[in-house]
């Protein structure tokens, strides 16, 4: 469907996959128009999934206002709607799922069910202006190394069990610190490990290409509750720790595909000490560098929407009958047409 | 010794083709690597060079062919070690005829099985990390990740790495692979002690993110 005023074509995106409630806009030529981002941040303990889908049913118009106004685009002048189709947590995804569906029958336009991993790589492509790179996608549900291949992006390097985000969150908590709207946990370890000394001996777990991080959350965690262990440095370690993992089996990977870009995605990829790490890597190999800006490295819909943009311009429409979220979605499932 | 010549640069090493003594040979130097603090930096590359030739002297052990080491030098993180002629086991599954695979992976998979009878974890087992040598043989390389351990969860970690390696390099055949490697590891190791190796596979899969497996709950 076409805006007859303007020929402008334009999808709306919506994330809700975790703890983030998003609305983004982007053009079919990749303008990002509007990202509207909300937060749902609990009291205490980790993301309740239903209370986080609570969150997102209250906030749901208000972020959606928000992302019309933030544009300038009108309802009827879109043309496709994208949603967070999976993987992640069941109450949050039905949540977006459902906005979606209801925005895409009122306005009777087709409707696009966008993997979350896939999202996380198109935008920082997009943003970036790199074209096949090697990707490191570091966030709280996700640790993967992956590239595109004949068809598909392929996984060469994962987690054995928690994600890099999963790891700072839960150390984060167990030691006791807090996270406010705009600092979470892993920014919140990022300062206190400016200020670490000494590197305390930890766990340090790569198997091939894939890390293994839940016994350094144990033995960080339990290091947090002996005294004389000072909080700067043990952040200190277990950020080394973790980030060199990553980084070595980036490096693995970046050696074994021959690959001349790196791309950085996801939450963590914040982080500057390790933008620096994989710069450090992509250098070495003579590859070229980039990492997400912020405010496309949370969860975000902007990513959404643009992902929607490329699976719509190269056929793929969700019928609302087999929108039903993919908790489990692995980003090796997806065809990606639009890389061919 | 002749200067040697950069063959490859690894991820973790450069290897250079070097002269032993009239003997083809590969140098083998573990570089610093500038993004890990130094200290956690020493320790990883000082332990990996004493660590993996001690495995591959293991492995000879065992039954599985794997280059002669002649110089190990801790200090400048080198080993030195013996040419092996042949293709890398990633080219040729590309080339060959499915049962000329089949074959090639049975065997590796026997060569695994011997491996984690004998108590080695190998813990890097990609396809790169195999040279088939051009009398018949398949050597065994990069033993840096790893372990001596006779534990269910360190060999089913060991093969689920290598599916995934398969999955992501030789998706074509990835399955049909892994199948036929399961079928020449099942010979060398005791039917118990496959199958308990097989159903911790699944264990670890599970364990993974977002993984097919876990469908079934949905």
């Amino acid at each position: 469907m076409t805006n007859k005023r303007t020929k402008e074509h334009y999808c709306l995106g919506i994330e809700s996959s975790a703890d983030d409630f998003s609305v983004g806009i982007s053009t079919f030529n990749g303008k990002i128009l509007a990202n509207v981002i909300d937060a749902y941040v609990p009291m205490e303990g980790g993301i309740h999934p239903r209370e986080a889908a609570r969150h997102h049913a209250e906030v749901a118009s208000k972020v959606l206002g928000g992302a019309f106004k933030e544009s300038g685009v009108k309802p009827q002048n879109l043309s496709v709607i994208a949603f967070s189709q999976g993987p992640g947590l069941g109450p949050c995804l039905r949540t977006g799922a459902t906005v979606a569906r209801a925005l895409a029958s009122y306005l009777k336009i087709p409707l696009v069910g966008v993997n979350h991993c896939v999202a996380h790589i198109e935008i920082g492509k997009l943003a970036t202006g790199t074209k096949n790179p090697l990707t490191l996608y570091v966030s709280g549900g996700n640790t993967i190394v992956a590239a595109f291949d004949a068809g598909r992006y392929r996984i060469f390097g994962e987690t054995l069990d928690i994600a890099l985000g999963n790891c700072l969150d839960v150390f984060a908590r167990e030691a006791g610190l807090h996270q406010k709207p705009g600092l979470p946990f892993g920014a919140v370890v990022e300062k206190l490990a400016q200020g670490g000394k000494q590197l305390i001996k930890l766990p340090y777990t790569v198997k091939g290409m894939d890390v293994s991080l839940s016994g350094l959350l144990t033995a960080a965690v339990a290091f947090s509750r002996k005294a004389g262990c000072r909080l700067e440095d043990l952040c200190y370690s277990l950020q080394e720790t973790a980030f060199s993992m990553v980084t070595e089996v980036t490096e693995r990977a970046l050696a074994h595909t021959g690959r001349d870009e790196v791309l950085l995605t996801g939450g963590v990829a914040a982080n500057k000490r390790l933008q620096n790490m994989i710069a450090s890597v992509a250098r070495e190999h003579d590859a070229r560098f980039d990492v997400v800006p912020t405010r496309f490295a949370i969860d975000n819909g902007a990513m959404v929407a643009w992902t929607g943009v490329l699976a719509y311009t190269h056929g793929t429409v969700t019928a609302i009958e087999k929108s039903q979220v993919r908790l489990r979605w692995r980003l090796e499932e997806v065809e990606i047409p639009w890389m061919q | 010794m002749k200067r040697p010549a950069l063959m490859k640069k690894g991820a973790e090493a450069n290897l250079y083709l070097a002269d032993w003594h009239g003997r083809k040979a590969v140098l083998k130097k573990r570089l610093p690597k500038e993004y890990r603090p130094r200290m956690l930096d020493e320790q990883i590359r000082s332990y990996r060079t004493i660590h993996e030739p001690q495995l591959m002297h293991e492995a000879k052990k065992a039954g599985v062919p794997t280059p002669i080491i002649f110089l190990i030098d801790h200090k400048s993180t080198t080993i030195i070690m013996e040419y092996i002629e042949g293709k890398q086991v990633k080219q040729i599954l590309n080339e060959v005829t499915k049962s000329q695979r089949q074959n090639l992976c049975f065997r590796i998979g026997e060569l695994i099985g011997r491996l984690h009878e004998y108590g080695i974890v190998h813990g890097d087992l990609t396809t790169s990390n195999l040279i088939l040598r051009s009398d018949g043989k398949i050597f065994f390389l990069d033993f840096g990740l790893g372990d001596k351990t006779k534990e269910l969860e360190a060999r089913g970690v060991d093969l689920h790495l290598m599916k995934r390696a398969l999955q992501s390099t030789h998706y074509k055949f990835a399955d049909e692979c892994f199948e036929s490697a399961i079928n020449g590891y099942s010979t060398v190791l005791s039917p118990r002690t496959s199958e308990n190796v097989l159903e911790k596979i699944k264990e670890i899969e599970k364990r993974g993110r977002y993984v097919s497996e876990r469908k079934e709950r949905e």
